[in-house]
């Protein structure tokens, strides 16, 4: 099997348009990263002009805000919605994309069952999308604190503004990183179920864009009747329960519990829910593609 | 010994009540004017419905006649406005500018209250309302009402530093105005829980409290701290 996975990952990795994705994070990130470090006063107070009745902020203190946590935040925001496309080109690429080219056929002449020939692709996938955030991780995180240096972290929401220590900042990164392992791997398992019923890997990505797209746009919308029968239910609704992370438990007057999540469980469970769609279109794709007529 | 205890305290409390507003002021003023600068370390506490923030550990920095910086030592804090008027001397820079009002003394408290009415048409302060610990000459609150950023109320404990006029505790309240972004910006997480915010998206009173530990008076405070 780990040889197999071997052979899956060189496939992966020699193939040029894998660093499309990698590339495409980078451009982002730098343009973000750019445009906050030469004009991102104007940023904060476009983000504080809501506050401004109620607080002064000095120079010091806009500067302060913009940190690389801060920025981190951003771009996570701006990113993690984008990057599902990402993980489509190489997932939905896996299975249909050998059935394109005529190798399916060749590699199930092999001493491996379907089955397993599923799991290693998911496998790739999985190290793929990991191989994603760790170099989202490297610029995003690490890039914006050498560029911004650190200090405590401020999170607007609609209603309310989260104020974390900045000591109390790292974990919940990687928090929230491990956490976009588990939705980008969704992601990563329904496009490898889409390959497996497709023979041409544009398809597949296609398919998985749009399923991404519409299931987003629907999770934001502010429709009372969706709200409690559909919104929970779809993927990415749970896909940015990251935030959670960044959302604290305050006491009695307002002060910020170190080291709390606002609602823990409902993250825990958000992640129980994406792992159980993860196991659905795993099975789903070993199920059908057990079925399948391999003809090319 | 009781009785002579009982005859200093009443008498001490007439003598008090037997000082007019100008004179009472007059020796608030001469307590802070003994302070032409301070710094001192502090725990700030932020209550304002709609942000959740840690206690922080400050530093505070006042120069005379009007400057007043809140530093945080080690992040960000969020400083009300018109925090300016947590430092009381403001009201005492020019006490011929204002007319007095003696209201007589709190029925709970004891303490005077003095109106100090403005006579600057186009001055800032509308009102202030001082309640004054007569026998110890401290302020031991305030009320403030200005044209531009509404009304503010301080609260003040004494301790070491009460020679000096200055407090060990000071809770100061003013408006926040409403709070409310678009949720097409934040990209709010939606828990499920359908907890409703706490934030009315009304105008509400905020509140902060600053623990003062460690006064530096009149050793000076550089220029920088004030940029």
């Amino acid at each position: 099997m780990l040889a197999l996975l071997w052979i899956e990952l060189n496939k992966i990795f020699r193939r040029p348009r894998t660093y499309i994705a990698f590339g495409a994070m980078a451009a982002i990130v730098w343009l973000i990263q750019l445009a906050l470090y030469f004009d991102g006063q104007a940023y904060v107070d476009l983000l504080l002009s809501n506050l401004s009745g109620s607080f002064e902020f000095s120079d010091l203190f806009k500067t302060q805000l913009l940190n690389g946590y801060l920025i981190c935040f951003v771009i996570l925001n701006t990113l993690l919605i984008q990057m599902p496309l990402l993980v489509a080109l190489v997932a939905g690429d896996s299975i249909a994309g050998e059935a394109s080219q005529g190798t399916l056929r060749f590699q199930l002449t092999r001493p491996i069952s379907r089955a397993q020939l599923i799991f290693v692709k998911f496998a790739a996938s999985v190290v793929y999308v990991l191989c994603l955030l760790l170099w989202l991780a490297l610029l995003a995180l690490l890039g914006s604190v050498l560029l911004f240096g650190v200090n405590d972290l401020v999170v607007l929401r609609s209603t309310g503004i989260e104020q974390m220590q900045m000591d109390d900042v790292f974990w919940r990164y990687l928090a929230a990183f491990g956490f976009a392992a588990i939705a980008l791997t969704t992601v990563a398992a329904l496009s490898l179920l889409l390959s497996v019923l497709s023979e041409n890997p544009i398809g597949p990505i296609i398919a998985t864009m749009s399923v991404v797209l519409v299931f987003t746009i629907l999770s934001e919308m502010n429709i009372p009747i969706y709200d409690t029968t559909v919104k929970p239910w779809l993927f990415t609704t749970h896909m940015v329960a990251w935030k959670g992370f960044f959302y604290v438990q305050a006491d009695a007057e307002g002060a910020t519990v170190r080291g709390s999540v606002e609602n823990l469980p409902a993250v825990l469970r958000s992640a129980g829910i994406l792992l159980g769609y993860i196991a659905l279109f795993l099975w789903t794709s070993i199920y059908l593609f057990r079925r399948k007529d391999i003809l090319t | 010994m009781k009785k002579f205890l009982l005859a200093f305290t009443l008498l001490m409390g007439v003598v008090a009540q037997a000082q007019t507003p100008e004179e009472l002021v007059r020796s608030i003023k001469s307590k802070l004017d003994r302070v032409s600068n301070y710094s001192a370390t502090g725990k700030m506490k932020t209550n304002v419905i709609f942000l959740k923030a840690p206690i922080a550990k400050v530093q505070v920095y006042f120069r005379k006649p009007d400057q007043l910086r809140i530093l945080n030592e080690k992040g960000i804090s969020f400083i009300p406005k018109g925090s300016m008027n947590m430092d009381l001397s403001q009201l005492f820079i020019d006490p011929a500018g204002f007319d007095l009002l003696d209201l007589g003394n709190d029925k709970k408290t004891g303490w005077r209250i003095i109106k100090l009415l403005p006579r600057d048409p186009v001055s800032d302060v509308v009102l202030s309302t001082i309640y004054v610990d007569a026998a110890a000459g401290l302020i031991r609150r305030s009320s403030t009402t200005t044209r531009e950023n509404g009304t503010f109320e301080l609260e003040m404990s004494y301790g070491t530093y009460a020679e000096y006029g200055l407090a060990d505790k000071v809770i100061f309240s003013f408006n926040s105005q409403e709070y409310k972004l678009p949720k097409g910006i934040t990209f709010d997480y939606d828990d499920g829980s359908g907890k409703k915010s706490t934030s009315t998206g009304k105008p509400t009173k905020g509140r902060v409290e600053i623990y003062y530990s460690n006064y530096q008076i009149n050793k000076g405070v550089p220029d920088s701290v004030f940029r």
